[in-house]
């Protein structure tokens, strides 16, 4: 069955320019910052950019941080929300359920093929900044944010994998929302467009000073922790409590996706 | 064997109370056929055999098993709509409608995907998106889509749907075919005449209840009242006083039960017969006498 959704997926032109557009934004970056050698001040604008322009071998760090407020999280909630009411509203989920395909099978099939897309795009999205950067800006050892001896060869191709998984695994937790969202309503747009709204929500929340109680429970609150893998030696508290936050969030929604997927009529 | 048994099948969606206590028997190797107005409950029964909807109350039994998981794999389905991939082609809709769910082997994927093309009369559509597809090439892949896995039960929902009536007339025939070769079908249609050319026993529901479930040559048996047609129409009804039951114009309706006795007896009596049948009823006389207007008609 997992054969199965990655072969809809993937077939899917869809989703092929989905990948290109999530691309596009980092390289066209590059290429300005290249072009003008204008790059931000140290402090401002995304991370790590200010630093690339010495170096482009952190530029998959940073073209991840471009990505990561906007542009990722609409692609991944877009693919999660049409998972399964995509198929709701072709028609085609009554067929695959008469077939039959257990219900929470294909529930988890869908749930992998949406984690290999988030795979697929953000090492995609890595790969091609690493490329576009050593070109662009040359390489050298990686610094580190805190000073210390510079990083190079397997530790740094270590950090920035890490960065990936992160990266990633923050990822699954807006597809989980829009996972459960698209088992509840039939319109892939609306579970896509509601998933955004609780991020848009939570980034509003996580800027507001009165919400400071409940900050460190907003899902987007550590998406940004990973530049704390570039620092020597790597701060964990950060990272940590974003790994384990967006782990319960993972579990709850999908909990609640199986139980209301499970028990659903489906009258599509 | 039994293929479909359902015993008070009911489901209410809130208020509504959609199927009410419904018990179906469909024998193996019939072709039974479901009538009713929009609205009566048929694609919600439909629904409910095939596990996309739970029942509220009632047990369903498909071919012996009371577990729908493990019958579903010998059952072939059309509900509603057929439904595909737009952006692929009708032969990779059907090779990842395979690849889904158990029971499907890999090896022989090609030539059962190609086999079904053929008995529906695809085989040369090639590689067209489905999208690109007409209303009956839609339907015609829907029903590839169903016989997959040389099902032992199709359960089809208003299989005509779209099809001019040379491909009704088409997929009739193919359904009969298959019947006769020991699949059961169990077809619902609010079409009269689909379910009459093609259905041996025939239910009818309204308003989600069961109304009428026998034979179809049951249902149209005799009415005990013998049709007479005639130009001795006035001589006739003096002599036939008391027995006569309608009189239009040159046409008797008769209550007798033997129509040779009738015949010989008026003939007898030296009277000119132009036509002289039993009664029968039509189906759509047992469906209409047996439900109310559909509910999509707001009185």
């Amino acid at each position: 069955m997992i054969a199965v959704e990655l072969r809809k997926l993937f077939r899917r032109p869809r989703t092929w320019v989905t990948l290109l557009l999530l691309d596009a934004l980092p390289t066209i970056v590059a290429i300005f910052l290249a072009v003008t050698d204008v790059g931000p001040r140290p402090g401002e604008g995304p991370a790590f950019l200010a630093a690339v322009l010495s170096n482009g071998a952190l530029f998959p760090a940073a073209a991840l941080a471009i990505v990561l407020p906007l542009f990722l999280p609409i692609a991944v909630a877009v693919v999660a929300g049409d998972s399964v009411a995509g198929e709701a509203s072709a028609g085609t989920l009554r067929y695959l359920l008469a077939r039959p395909v257990g219900r929470t099978r294909l529930l988890a099939a869908k749930l992998l093929a949406v984690a290999a897309f988030i795979l697929v795009a953000v090492v995609v999205v890595a790969g091609t900044a690493y490329v576009v950067g050593t070109h662009l800006f040359g390489s050298h050892p990686l610094p580190t944010l805190s000073g210390g001896p510079p990083l190079s060869g397997p530790a740094a191709t270590t950090r920035i994998v890490l960065t990936v998984a992160y990266v990633g695994w923050s990822m699954l937790g807006v597809a989980s929302v829009a996972l459960f969202l698209s088992t509840v309503t039939d319109s892939s747009l609306g579970a896509a467009l509601g998933a955004l709204a609780v991020l848009v929500m939570s980034q509003v929340l996580v800027l507001l000073d009165a919400a400071a109680a409940v900050r460190p429970y907003l899902p987007t609150r550590y998406w940004l922790a990973f530049v704390d893998f570039f620092r020597t030696p790597i701060l964990w508290h950060d990272i940590g409590r974003g790994v384990a936050l967006q782990g319960v969030y993972v579990a709850v929604l999908l909990a609640f996706a199986w139980a209301n997927f499970t028990s659903k009529d489906i009258t599509s | 064997m039994t293929a479909i048994r359902t015993t008070g099948l009911t489901k209410s969606f809130g208020q509504l109370t959609a199927v009410d206590g419904v018990d179906l028997e469909v024998n193996e190797g019939d072709r039974y056929g479901v009538l009713g107005p929009n609205g009566s409950g048929k694609t919600t029964t439909v629904r409910m055999l095939l596990g996309l909807v739970h029942p509220t109350r009632g047990e369903i039994e498909l071919l012996g098993n009371r577990r729908l998981q493990r019958a579903l794999p010998h059952v072939g389905s059309l509900v509603e709509a057929p439904a595909a991939y737009g952006h692929l082609s009708g032969r990779a809709n059907l090779t990842l409608m395979d690849a889904a769910g158990p029971g499907s082997p890999r090896r022989t994927r090609r030539h059962r995907v190609d086999e079904v093309l053929e008995t529906v009369g695809l085989a040369a559509v090639g590689r067209r998106p489905v999208k690109t597809y007409s209303l009956g090439m839609r339907q015609r892949l829907g029903l590839a889509a169903a016989l997959l896995r040389r099902p032992r039960l199709l359960v089809l929902d208003e299989p005509g749907n779209g099809l001019d009536p040379q491909g009704i007339r088409e997929v009739r025939d193919l359904l009969l075919r298959l019947n006769a070769e020991g699949t059961t079908l169990f077809v619902s249609s609010h079409l009269l005449a689909e379910v009459e050319a093609l259905c041996t026993r025939v239910a009818v529901l309204d308003r989600g209840r069961l109304v009428v479930q026998d034979d179809l040559a049951a249902l149209r048996a005799r009415t005990g009242r013998i049709l007479v047609r005639t130009p001795d129409a006035a001589t006739a009804v003096a002599l036939l006083d008391g027995r006569l039951a309608d009189r239009q114009g040159d046409r008797l309706l008769i209550t007798a039960a033997d129509p040779a006795a009738l015949n010989a007896e008026l003939v007898a009596a030296g009277l000119r017969i132009a036509e002289l049948r039993p009664e029968v009823r039509s189906l759509e006389d047992v469906v209409l006498a047996a439900t109310g207007p559909g509910s999509d008609r707001i009185a």
